[in-house]
């Protein structure tokens, strides 16, 4: 039985972005998205693709829809401002060598 | 060497000049030049974003068209050994086909998009993958040479400028490496066994070596858009440089087994310390690559069938799916009420 | 400790025996059923589902590989896991007959393993108490898996059956085709028997009990009718097997009787 070529229309199955924990321990990792109708399948999903390996512990799906990302376009205003403020970074502060615990 | 097609049809948008780039546009050649990686809402020139959905996409087909000539002796492996690894290999391949998808996705091509454009034969594929498996030594073949042919590709990939892209070839090699030594040893235990055993490696041999060699695409001297691709990082090596070290390297692997490749030209250049090969038969590969190839038609007859065939599953998961979240929402409203 | 647990020179023969064909039931069923989902591969519904049914079949094929390679050296004659699974003809195999139907559509695939993946769970969870180490370690393992093949599998039971209405249609189809060969899976006879009274196997009526309950709450979630009983004593178990496991048996070991005594 031969099946026509189905409609590009048709929609997916929603998207969904995968984070993995790999070792207890450890925080969640961005790893790929994946397909799934519900959540319940993106787990299943997330674990039969991503984690084969035994590369997890733990799987986080979230709805690619949901993510709120910052805009590249802003990346200038969001991240440039923190270069110049060495001071929170413990190699500024010159400490002689004989002081201890510090 | 997926990408092998992108070289051949000249249906290339044509980059535009960096004289007359934006502002924008030269901070993109700064950024590629400096080695960092692009990601996706990144702003890049239109070129860039129309060649990689094409070079993503069709390494995604070949990877989930590659599961099918494989996938074909998963019922006659002659162990069970043999049979756990060989669903192992192709469940990876289908795998790989998935997080290139996924990399391919977020410039902005959907799966449905993308699967359209293979069963209607408009998308582009390995023609490797266009060739039967005719006996159990061609699942030693395909993993031996066309498997590794496919890792000297992928390899500098790895560092190619967009991010996501790059992350899923890292992944991909991974993986990959136990895919080669599976067909290696295939072909070692064969070429090791009985005179029937021997003759079947040899014969998937003569059937595999000039289609493997011809994944690489054309020679760089009737490749147009290498060099483009190459200026955006997307391919980091020539056709024929990578040719060459499959060559290299492979030559003494099939004289360790014993077996002969089907190449009466092949000889060792001690000048250059390469092996030099015959003749390639580009008509062959034309061929092929155009859907006239042996298995052309059964392969995406196959995927069209089973595409089809499950139209009716997914949209029950759908239709589940949205059941189950109107009930969720009738069920909040009852208790907000 | 019981005499079945012991080694093979101080079981009796009879109890050698019993235990042998018991072990080959459980290596079987995992062996016809991972190779039916084989058949799957590449054909799937959807890509993950390629990935998913690939999964269940290595599962399966990985239990079949421990249980056979037991079985053989239960039987003491020099046999490996690649011998029984190659060079037996079907009146040897002890598969229950509902892992070798055919693929049919998803529905179908669907529902047989959701049938066996619920009465794995009873017997792996049964056999992990069993006085045979062996049998307890290799249960154990195999429970884990089953209990996820079983997440997947009456997942999926319940989203066709609450599907659409073709999907529902199928899904009913299915189990209405396939409810007969649940017959034989609770059915005790001397060889279960044999077992549950050396403290090897699970006691078959209790965990048909629960398996009811496990399936009839399935089939309700699903919105499925459950269909009357029918009795089929053509049990898979005795080596009694309908055609289509002689063509499962025929594609699956060619090679082995084509080429015989070679390395692989």
């Amino acid at each position: 039985m031969s099946h026509p070529t189905p409609d590009p229309s048709t929609a997916d199955w929603p998207l969904y972005e995968v984070f993995i924990r790999s070792r207890s321990g450890l925080e969640h990792k961005h790893v790929g998205s994946l397909h799934a109708a519900d959540a319940r399948m993106a787990i299943e999903h997330a674990r039969d693709v991503y984690t084969r390996r035994q590369e997890g512990v733990s799987i986080w799906v979230v709805r690619s829809a949901d993510i709120v990302a910052s805009d590249p376009g802003e990346a200038e205003a969001l991240f440039e401002p923190a270069r110049d403020k060495v001071y929170r970074h413990p190699t500024f502060y010159a400490i002689p060598d004989e002081v201890k615990n510090l | 060497m997926y990408t092998q097609a992108l070289d051949v049809h000249g249906r290339e948008p044509v980059p535009a000049p960096a004289a007359d780039a934006t502002a924008a546009a030269a901070r993109f050649e700064a950024r590629i030049d400096a080695d960092e990686k692009i990601e996706p809402k990144d702003w890049m020139p239109d070129a860039y974003r129309q060649t990689l959905i094409r070079q993503i996409s069709q390494h995604a087909h070949s990877e989930i068209v590659g599961m099918l000539p494989e996938g074909n002796w998963i019922t006659r492996a002659p162990s069970l050994r043999r049979k756990a690894v060989l669903m192992a290999k192709v469940q990876d391949e289908g795998g790989h086909g998935m997080y290139l998808y996924s990399a391919a996705e977020t410039l902005g091509i959907s799966r449905a998009e993308m699967f359209e454009q293979l069963l209607s034969g408009t998308a582009k594929y390995s023609s490797i993958f266009n060739y039967p498996t005719l006996t159990w030594a061609d699942v030693g073949a395909i993993g031996w040479l066309v498997d590794g042919a496919a890792i000297m590709n992928q390899i500098p990939i790895c560092r190619c400028s967009y991010g996501p892209y790059a992350r899923a070839m890292v992944r991909i090699c991974k993986e990959e490496s136990f895919h080669q030594r599976q067909g290696f040893e295939i072909m070692l235990t064969l070429a090791q066994g009985s005179e029937a055993q021997r003759a079947m490696a040899q014969d998937a041999l003569n059937r595999w070596w000039w289609p493997s060699i011809m994944m690489f695409g054309p020679s760089d001297a009737d490749s147009k858009h290498t060099a483009q691709s190459m200026r955006w990082k997307i391919k980091r090596f020539t056709n024929d440089e990578l040719r060459q070290k499959f060559i290299d390297i492979t030559v003494p692997q099939a004289q360790f087994l014993g077996l002969t490749i089907p190449d009466p030209a092949l000889r060792w250049d001690e000048a250059t310390q390469h092996f030099v090969i015959g003749p390639i038969d580009w008509n062959e590969f034309h061929a092929v690559l155009k859907g006239n190839g042996p298995c052309n038609r059964e392969r995406l007859e196959a995927r069209r069938e089973a595409y089809g065939a499950g139209a009716w599953v997914r949209e029950a998961a759908a239709a589940h799916a949205a059941k189950q979240a109107a009930r969720e929402q009738a069920a909040h409203a009852r208790r907000q009420a | 400790m019981s005499a079945a647990s012991a080694t093979p020179a101080r079981r009796d023969r009879a109890q050698n025996d019993a235990l042998f064909r018991y072990v080959l039931r459980l290596a079987d069923t995992s062996l016809v059923l991972g190779q039916r989902l084989g058949e799957w591969i590449g054909h799937a519904p959807a890509l993950e589902e390629d990935l998913g049914l690939a999964n269940l079949a290595l599962d399966l094929i990985g239990q079949a590989r421990l249980l056979l390679s037991y079985a053989a050296e239960i039987e003491g004659k020099g046999r490996d896991e690649d011998a029984l699974a190659f060079l037996r003809d079907a009146p040897e195999f002890l598969n229950l007959t509902l892992a070798e139907q055919p693929n049919g559509d998803f529905a179908h695939t669907v529902v047989r393993q959701w049938l066996i993946d619920a009465w794995q769970i009873e017997v792996y969870e049964g056999l992990a108490g069993s006085s045979d180490t062996r049998l307890a370690a290799i249960a154990a393992k195999a429970l884990k898996e089953t209990r996820y093949h079983y997440r997947f599998s009456s997942g999926w039971l319940v989203r066709l059956g609450d599907g659409t209405a073709e999907s529902r249609a199928r899904a009913q189809q299915a189990v209405d085709s396939l409810w007969r060969f649940t017959a034989e899976l609770f059915t005790a006879d001397e060889i279960d028997e044999r077992m549950a009274a050396a403290g090897i196997a699970p006691q078959l009526a209790a965990a048909a009990e629960r398996f009811g309950r496990r399936v009839a709450e399935d089939l309700s979630q699903a919105t499925l009718v459950r269909p009357a009983q029918q009795p089929y004593p053509w049990h898979g178990k005795r080596g009694v097997h309908t055609e289509h496991l002689g063509h499962l048996l025929g594609e699956m070991q060619h090679l082995q009787r084509t080429y015989p005594g070679v390395r692989w």
